[in-house]
């Protein structure tokens, strides 16, 4: 299966622009160093930033086949190609939409000039980390991307200052250097064997033999660190809620996909030959393990924001069924399958900022995130709790958040490919999210009794645009519900035969 | 296994796992070691058509070493990102407080030891103008930025640990020179855009020149930051141990 | 053909070692030191893989001075956290002293 025929059109201009310019805010906002002018021009550079995506996406609707940009002009074996697809431009427009909110609220929740000077550069780089990784068609130059990905969200999460979070942030570099080095052995095992980087001259030349298992094997260890499916989690809880508000919001809504995103495309495309059916199963099965763990951890956290990050445990689960989906059988229950999957990861992405970003207002506000002392705070942040609880609807599956349509579609490529028991796991999962999600709101209702109303108050007012952001992303899972025709309508661009290659595996 | 983080100097060497479990992985690790090997034995290298069409374009990337030519011309969007990973690392690593003082601030510390004149003197200009040599070499022999830039920070380096000199990595000037190897390299990518019709596309004429306009940047930035890592790691090492006087004994008993 | 299979044994050999140290080993400096023989484990698969007869490949060399700068950034990020941390806590204990 080849690449489908390379229309260039002058819209394709703006694919090096997506990563181009977040280098560029990065580069001008070292310079300036000055915490509001930063602030005000990275607002402007992401409204720019989304306005390009806009007509990125809009563009490549009306050019209908998948766009190959040649960086340098050498084209694919010698040079490094960008490739847009639809699954990487449904990736690429939820980066868009929280990379927006998450400025926006940033630019109202750093204040000290020590946090900002260093906020604003490192947050554009993972910009251009992320869209670089969604947009690269080459093995290794995704693994600089991944890198460019990890490391910035390091030394984001260390921005917290505070010995915990730094203790996590060093083991989230360990962790993501390990993986690094298992995903660039499996890149060099690939180059030894077939002579190539490029992903889709790759997925047309690799056979099943062993050097691609073990390729394969590398590279899925290494972004299963990345990515913290169950056994691999570890890391992860301590780091998404160590981080500041902001940081926690864009590492449990994109990071962690930029890295599922890459071992999808080696599994369901690149690497198909090698991939077993027992093999994805036990992919399967590890998320099915994720999703009820991830429940559990949650049900037990003791902080909101541990909360949050433990039910990004759970939602990253969900993702991994998408691998037992596509394997029963061929392309078009897969096909379904990748787009249930890539639904899925836009409508978590909304609610887990939205939620993020509400439980950050709510710990500004209260100075504390203690879930038991929580009590009747939706009196005096109405808002932030009204945002928690349509993201958190949205995490359940509740109607008509993005949520429900995720699972709806989950559940019916699970049914016709006759595999009753993740129709099972997903009910489940479901069931559990809303025993956490409601333990907080049941809580946050509950009105306080009298004389504690007097100890913990109220004490620190927190900006309008902190709280309008998370809300404005709470309403957009609800949009996207509504609008979930659109969104799935980009999977028929699809792909480097992203799904041709994989036959109906015995 | 990273649950368990010494930092002591003195921590038991290792997780205190059984020896039974630590025995298992070990021949678990060996294990999958061997059959990795097997793995690789049992492939056919592919044939080297990369490695023929890259020597084949070498005549039309403007630079005459090939390796030069695949990280600045056929691959340089790599190049490009990996400069964005140094960055990052220095962004991060930049001080929290600010001095109140130029880029470069000398104290009243002249160094007297004849070693330490000798290594001004000698060793710190022959050190530039091998680093300045490696760059112009990378063109059509094994060097380029990164080898230029590692020799250029060793100097650097090498001049702070005189104690004479402190630099102010928060300085504007400070902050253009780790930015500007990133910020030349998206600008070059930008601007051959009108004459060429892709990004990084060097027009055949101008590539060589191009290329040399990016490695010098980038070697200045390269070794800015390499010396910001450095004196940033010595300075917080050195700042743990001034107050604490049990650390330093350590060090005067030995 | 056997010289490629030295180096190629040889870098996986030091790839599984370095597994090792990281999973077994406490102390952060040591766990950082076996990510480092990790890398060139897989830089010597690299280069072994660059030589063909007739030609060599630039492109693994390319790779490997890429990922050398990454693992020298890398790295670095490490060092820091870890002088942070242990600039905190030695404050801490001399607070609660």
């Amino acid at each position: 299966m080849g690449a489908p025929g390379i229309v260039m059109t002058s819209a394709q201009h703006f694919l090096p622009l997506v990563i181009g310019l977040p280098l560029l805010a990065a580069v001008f906002c070292l310079l300036v160093s000055n915490s509001r002018w930063s602030a005000r021009f990275s607002i402007l550079f992401a409204s720019i930033h989304t306005l390009v995506v806009m007509q990125v996406l809009s563009s490549l609707r009306d050019s209908g086949s998948v766009w190959r940009y040649e960086l340098g002009g050498w084209g694919a074996p010698l040079g490094i190609d960008l490739v847009l697809d639809g699954f990487s431009v449904i990736l690429l427009f939820a980066t868009t939409i929280v990379v927006l909110c998450v400025t926006t609220y940033s630019a109202a929740y750093f204040k000290t000039p020590q946090q900002t000077s260093r906020f604003w550069p490192l947050w554009w780089l993972l910009v251009a980390g992320l869209n670089a990784a969604f947009l690269s068609g080459d093995a290794f130059n995704l693994y600089v991307a991944l890198e460019i990905i990890g490391l910035s969200s390091v030394a984001l999460v260390a921005l917290a200052g505070n010995v915990s979070a730094i203790t996590a942030a060093l083991r989230y570099a360990l962790v993501g250097l390990l993986g690094s080095l298992c995903y660039l052995m499996g890149v060099a095992l690939l180059y030894r064997a077939y002579g190539t980087l490029d992903l889709a001259l790759l997925s047309q030349t690799v056979q099943g033999t062993p050097i691609t298992w073990a390729a394969l094997a590398l590279i899925s260890v290494g972004l299963l660190l990345k990515t913290a499916l169950l056994p691999l989690h570890f890391w992860l809880p301590p780091a998404h809620a160590g981080a500041p508000a902001p940081v926690s919001a864009a590492l449990s809504a994109l990071v962690v996909k930029a890295s599922f995103y890459v071992l999808a495309r080696f599994w369901l495309d690149v690497c198909s030959p090698a991939a077993s059916a027992d093999a994805l199963n036990l992919l399967g099965f590890f998320g099915a393990c994720a999703i009820f763990w991830g429940c559990f951890a949650a049900c037990r956290a003791k902080r909101l924001k541990l909360l949050v990050a433990y039910s990004t445990v759970a939602q990253l689960g969900y993702l991994f069924l998408l691998f037992p989906l596509t394997a029963a059988y061929g392309p078009s229950a897969g096909s379904a399958a990748l787009a249930a999957v890539a639904y899925l990861i836009v409508a978590h992405a909304f609610a887990k900022a939205a939620m993020f970003m509400a439980a950050g207002s709510i710990q500004l506000a209260c100075g504390y995130d203690d879930i038991d002392r929580l009590r009747g705070v939706v009196s005096h942040q109405p808002i932030s709790v009204f945002t928690f609880a349509i993201a958190g609807a949205s995490l359940i599956g509740l109607p008509p958040t993005g949520g429900f349509i995720a699972k709806w579609l989950l559940l019916n490529s699970a049914i016709d490919s006759g595999q009753w028991w993740w129709i099972a796991v997903i009910l489940c999962g479901g069931l559990f999210s809303a025993i956490y999600i409601f333990r907080v709101l049941i809580l946050a209702f509950t009105a306080r009794q009298g004389e504690q109303s007097s100890s913990g108050g109220p004490t620190h007012p927190i900006p309008q645009t902190m709280m309008a952001c998370g809300f404005m992303l709470a309403i957009a899972t609800v949009a996207l519900g509504f609008n979930a025709e659109w969104l799935l309508s980009y999977m028929d661009i699809n792909l480097i035969g992203f799904l041709a290659g994989t036959e109906p595996l015995p | 296994m990273f649950n368990k983080l010494e930092f002591e100097e003195n921590a038991k060497k290792t997780t205190r796992t059984s020896r039974l479990i630590k025995g298992l992985s070990a021949v678990t690790i060996g294990l999958l070691g061997s059959m990795l090997v097997l793995s690789v034995i049992s492939a056919e290298k592919a044939a080297p058509e990369l490695a023929q069409t890259a020597l084949d374009s070498i005549s039309l990337s403007g630079v005459e070493n090939p390796v030069t030519a695949v990280l600045l011309n056929f691959r340089s969007y790599d190049t490009l990102l990996e400069i964005a990973v140094l960055l990052i690392v220095a962004v991060a690593m930049m001080p929290e407080s600010s001095r109140n003082t130029s880029l470069t601030a000398a104290n009243s510390r002249v160094p007297t030891h004849p070693v330490l004149i000798g290594l001004i003197r000698c060793v710190i200009p022959l050190s530039v103008i091998l680093s300045a040599y490696l760059l112009w070499t990378g063109a059509y022999a094994p060097g380029g930025a990164f080898q230029a830039g590692a020799v250029l920070a060793g100097a650097g380096v090498a001049l702070l640990l005189v104690k004479r000199w402190q630099l102010n990595y928060l300085r504007l000037s400070a902050r253009a020179f780790m930015a500007l190897g990133l910020a030349v390299f998206v600008i070059v990518a930008a601007t051959v855009i009108p004459a060429t019709g892709r990004a990084l596309n060097y027009p055949a004429d101008y590539a060589g020149a191009l290329i040399l306009i990016i490695e010098v940047a980038a070697t200045l930035s390269i070794a800015f930051v390499l010396i910001l890592l450095v004196d940033q790691l010595l300075n917080m090492a050195n700042k743990q141990v001034k107050p604490q006087d049990t650390q330093t004994e350590g060090l005067d008993k030995s | 053909m056997s010289q490629d299979l030295i180096y190629c044994t040889t870098g996986i050999g030091l790839f599984a070692l370095g597994l090792y140290g990281v999973l077994f080993v406490a102390h952060i400096l040591r766990k950082l030191i076996a990510i480092n023989i990790s890398g060139i484990g897989v830089f010597l698969v690299l280069l072994a893989t660059a030589k063909h007869e007739g030609v060599v490949d630039p492109v693994p060399h390319a790779m490997v001075l890429t990922g050398i700068v990454v693992a020298v950034a890398g790295t670095a990020l490490c060092l820091w956290l870890t002088v942070n941390i242990h600039c905190r806590q030695i404050t801490q204990q001399g607070e609660s002293k």
